[in-house]
């Protein structure tokens, strides 16, 4: 640390002097335990620490990015939800056959692109060539709902990439199980509609785990938007987190870093409160 | 003038000539093969075989509802003399919503989890067009048809709230709900208590008596076709090889078949001392081996070369008879595949036992802070050289006893566990090399008890290194010489569990424990996952491995059939109570605990008669809230009538030397009656 400041003071020219107290100010003399024990001790009481990139505290640029990307994430995982699912779904239900191997097969494809790979080639097709949409992600300050959307439509397009393909194996797995199950069976030889049979008494079942893969894939989301925010310059909690490692401005990349963690806490606890309200099993465990 | 006939309807089920084949990998494997037979209104049908002979293939067929891969490639099935072959799907739906009920035979996984039962049984009477109130007074009348006690609970539960025979109830009220033409219970008992399997045949037979619904009911146990059916089919590699009135079919079985599956399974008195079991040598043939001849006729001692290079007519017997083969006269004088040498008389010696519990007990912490009582006080001994029989209900006790014989579980303080005279620690980590050696055990499920990546030697090497210490070539001996005695070939050793049978798999297991020549041998129900001729063949061993190795066996079973013929003494176990202890003959003859009586009259058997069926009220308590007093009374039929029973422990009395019983009537008020 001491030689990292020395360096960068020597380029800006500082004297011995006015390095010391900088030095002394921040309050980076202190051993590296220390230094940590501070700034996990000033989280309690809501200071996240303070931005060596802006010199102002952390938190007022941490939360407005963080409202930002949970945009972005939202966007994304509306289209992603549905898609995938109804995607697993499907295969289940022609598994073996054409659709069930087209599904399944762009789904692996898809999630084995990277985003800036498959970001670089939408921005290449939809935004330079076709011109139908915006290559970066923010839209002007004070626009409406309708043209933000269509500002973070190129940029949700590669997180759905991502994550379809793992949704839709997981709801086609879950799906293919109740399908296979004996009491699949006993509702259809009730002599039940197919409709009927799916909607009430596979789906049910087959969704249960795939809303809790769902829930904690929102936690790896926020994780993953670094790469896409950097690419469609959106100013998210990604790209934050991307330039404070750049600017090596630690306490901002501590708050970051804590803050996604925080965000994957809550979606995995999200997902274990659901559970029992799909599963009685769960819910009713030992109330008998 | 002209005779009246009765108005006669087309028969509820009519199969003829019936073809199913899988496709795996690319290949049509034929499954069933030319399966024909009629069930006429009124009347209940029983398909028999072991494993993998064709029955739930049939049961599926029957309802259209084969595996994806599964297909009729022939023949054809009319259900109330409607052409099933020709329907299409909605038609096929209305069948199935008015024709055609199924019985599964695991009643915990036919329902569905998630949604609460009255609304599945109420489903059944909406696709019929009942509005949601109908239907839920509808169903919970057939709830109360099945003599479900309270069904306005069993409506609110979730499955997994009811017990098995509950739940089982349960499907059956769904099945018979709407009348159907044809009725069928495919295993509709195998996953239940014998005590359960009893009340849930009792209701089929009354339900039938009440309906008069054509039943098909599919079992790999002879007794249960025995004691529900009309008329029987035997199956064998997808084939009915024998038909007819199921006492003519048990009693004067005319095809190989048959005759070997009858002889593979203990009758009500036969003891290891006095019957050998027989078994059928072979494997059943693989569906993608091309059929020339008899089918049966790699396996068949009757065989000659007609019976390999053509295949046999259907002959007609007379009576509605048939069986296909060339022998049907000869079929009854099957030679034996084992010898008929008996043990010689057992060397019991009931001097010093090799295993003493004393004060036994264990005392599960439950979900919500309550202590389920698993095993209550149990003292019991076994003695050099013999077979202690140990019986009860899913949840009495049995495995917990076991697990707690071999040190898997440790027993609340307090317990006593002597091996050869001395105190073994609790739990297996506890106890000297030597006691691990003496005592051993053998799971039911050989798939998961033996470790998957090993080969055959690897497992029994393991097993002489830690209990035996030989090295080299004595080990080597040793390895072979131990697979020799459980009746494998030296080629069986580099094999992984994987390419075994389940008899071939059990057989290893029962290698492995015997590799440290243990005195004691637990075997917890290690028959249980196989058909009846591995099962013979397996108890057959036993029987072997036992006098010669002079061994003593701690025999766990809920099948009273094998444990009869098995066992010297027997354990009773109730709740975690031992209800009684004592010589094999003597429990089974009485005089006996009302609860011992109540199980052995559950058992059905191949002979038309046994004793009268005693009821037991209720279901088992929960172990976390046993009774007071008699765990027993709330379900005993000869409670006494002065308020004893529901608050006294009854002592452990000894009524007769070497019998205890743990009941307050006096010993001349015991059964039998």
């Amino acid at each position: 640390m001491g030689r990292y400041l020395a360096q960068r003071a020597g380029m800006a020219g500082l004297t011995l002097f006015l390095l010391s107290i900088i030095v002394f100010v921040a309050g980076q003399v202190k051993p590296l335990l220390v230094q940590y024990w501070d700034w996990i001790s000033g989280i309690p009481r809501g200071d996240l620490g303070f931005s060596y990139q802006y010199r102002a505290p952390v938190s007022s640029f941490l939360f407005p990015a963080l409202g930002q990307s949970l945009k972005l994430a939202a966007v994304a995982f509306v289209i992603v939800v549905p898609l995938s699912i109804l995607g697993g779904v499907v295969a289940a239900l022609y598994r073996g056959r054409t659709a069930d191997r087209v599904i399944s097969t762009t789904g692996f494809s898809l999630s084995t692109v990277p985003e800036f790979v498959s970001g670089i080639v939408l921005i290449v097709v939809f935004a330079v060539q076709l011109q139908v949409l915006p290559v970066s992600a923010a839209a002007p300050p004070g626009s409406g709902l309708f043209t933000q959307l269509r500002y973070l439509l190129l940029p949700a397009i590669p997180l759905v990439f991502v994550l379809f393909g793992y949704i839709a194996r997981m709801a086609r797995a879950s799906t293919v199980e109740a399908l296979e199950s004996d009491y699949v069976r006993t509702a259809a030889l009730k002599g039940l509609p197919q409709r009927v049979v799916i909607f009430r008494h596979v789906l049910r079942n087959s969704m249960l785990p795939t809303i809790t893969v769902v829930a904690t894939q929102m936690g790896y989301l926020i994780g993953g938007l670094v790469v896409t925010e950097t690419l469609f310059n959106y100013p998210g909690l990604g790209r934050l987190i991307y330039d404070a490692g750049n600017q090596k401005d630690f306490p901002m990349l501590e708050a970051g870093v804590l803050v996604i963690g925080a965000v994957y806490l809550t979606a995995t606890l999200l997902a274990d409160m659901i559970t029992p309200l799909l599963n009685p099993r769960v819910r009713l465990q030992g109330a008998e | 003038m002209t005779m009246i006939e009765p108005a006669k309807g087309p028969d509820a089920l009519e199969i003829e000539h019936l073809d199913v084949a899988y496709r795996v990998r690319g290949v049509d494997q034929p499954t069933l093969r030319d399966v024909g037979f009629h069930i006429g209104r009124h009347e209940s049908f029983g398909l028999v075989g072991e494993s993998g002979c064709g029955k739930s293939t049939t049961a599926l067929a029957i309802s259209r509802y084969l595996p994806r891969n599964g297909r009729i490639t022939a023949g054809h099935i009319s259900v109330g003399g409607r052409d099933l072959m020709s329907m299409g799907r909605e038609e096929l739906r209305l069948l199935r919503a008015r024709s055609i009920s199924m019985v599964y035979q695991e009643p915990m996984r036919a329902l569905n989890p998630s949604i609460r039962v009255g609304r599945q049984v109420a489903e059944v009477f909406e696709i019929l067009g009942a509005g949601k109130g109908e239907a839920r007074e509808r169903a919970e009348a057939a709830l109360r048809t099945v003599q479900i006690a309270d069904p306005g609970r069993v409506m609110r539960a979730y499955p997994h709230q009811l017990s098995g025979g509950m739940l089982q109830r349960v499907v059956i009220a769904m099945a018979i709900a709407v009348d159907p033409t044809l009725l069928i219970l495919d295993e509709p008992t195998t996953a239940l208590d014998a005590t359960v399997e009893a009340e849930v045949l009792d209701l089929v037979a009354g339900l039938r008596a009440q309906f008069g619904t054509a039943v098909l009911v599919i079992s790999h146990n002879l007794a249960v076709i025995a004691k529900v059916c009309d008329r029987v089919g035997v199956m064998y590699a997808g084939q009915i090889v024998e038909q007819g009135p199921v006492d003519q079919v048990f009693s004067d079985p005319r095809h190989p078949y048959t005759v070997g599956l009858l002889r593979c399974v203990p009758r009500r008195g036969q003891r290891k001392d006095l019957h050998r079991l027989d078994t059928i040598p072979g494997f059943l043939p693989r569906p993608e081996e091309a059929q020339v001849g008899c089918v049966y006729a790699t396996r068949c001692g009757l065989a000659d070369d007609r019976c390999r290079t053509a295949r046999p007519p259907v002959v007609d017997l007379g009576s509605g008879r048939t069986s296909q083969c060339f022998k049907t006269d000869q079929a009854r004088e099957l030679p034996w595949v084992t010898s008929q040498e008996l043990a010689t008389a057992a060397k019991r010696r009931f001097d010093e036992p090799l295993i003493r519990i004393k004060h036994a007990s264990k005392t599960y912490p439950g979900p919500h802070g309550e202590r389920v009582h698993a095993l209550v006080d149990v003292d019991l001994e076994v003695f050099p050289g013999e077979t202690l029989g140990i019986v009860g209900e899913s949840g009495c006790g049995k495995s917990t006893l076991a697990r707690v014989l071999v040190g898997l579980t440790a027993p609340d303080a307090g317990s006593v566990v002597e091996i050869a005279g001395r105190q073994a620690g609790p739990v297996a980590a506890k106890r000297t090399p030597e006691e691990l050696r003496l005592l051993q055990i053998v799971f039911q499920n050989p798939d998961s008890a033996l470790n998957r990546r090993h080969s055959v030697r690897r497992i029994i090497t393991r097993a002489l290194i830690k209990f035996a210490r030989l090295r080299g070539g004595e080990r080597e001996r040793r390895v072979e010489e131990i697979v020799g005695s459980v009746r494998m070939e030296p080629r069986h050793l580099p094999m992984r569990p994987a390419q075994l049978s389940g008899g071939l798999k059990q057989r290893v297991a029962i290698a492995r424990a015997f590799a440290g020549s243990p005195s004691v041998l637990v075997c917890d129900e290690p028959t249980s996952a196989l058909d009846v001729s591995v099962q013979a063949a397996v108890l057959n061993l036993l029987v072997d491995l036992q006098e010669r190795e002079d061994v003593a066996y701690v025999f766990i079973s809920h099948d009273l059939g094998v444990v009869r013929y098995l066992a010297d003494r027997i354990v009773v176990l109730y709740l975690g109570w031992i209800m009684e202890y004592g010589p094999a003959e003597s429990v089974f003859a009485g005089p006996h605990h009302p609860y011992t009586e109540a199980l052995l009259s559950a058992v059905p058997t191949i002979e038309a008669t046994g004793p009268e069926r005693i009821r037991l009220e209720g279901e088992i308590p929960s172990p976390a809230n046993p009774p007071p007093g008699c765990v027993f009374h709330t379900r005993c039929s000869r409670r006494l009538s002065d308020g004893t029973c529901e608050t006294i422990v009854p002592a452990f009395r000894e009524i007769q030397p070497g019998k205890f019983v743990r009941c307050h009537l006096p010993v001349e008020q015991t059964g039998p009656a």
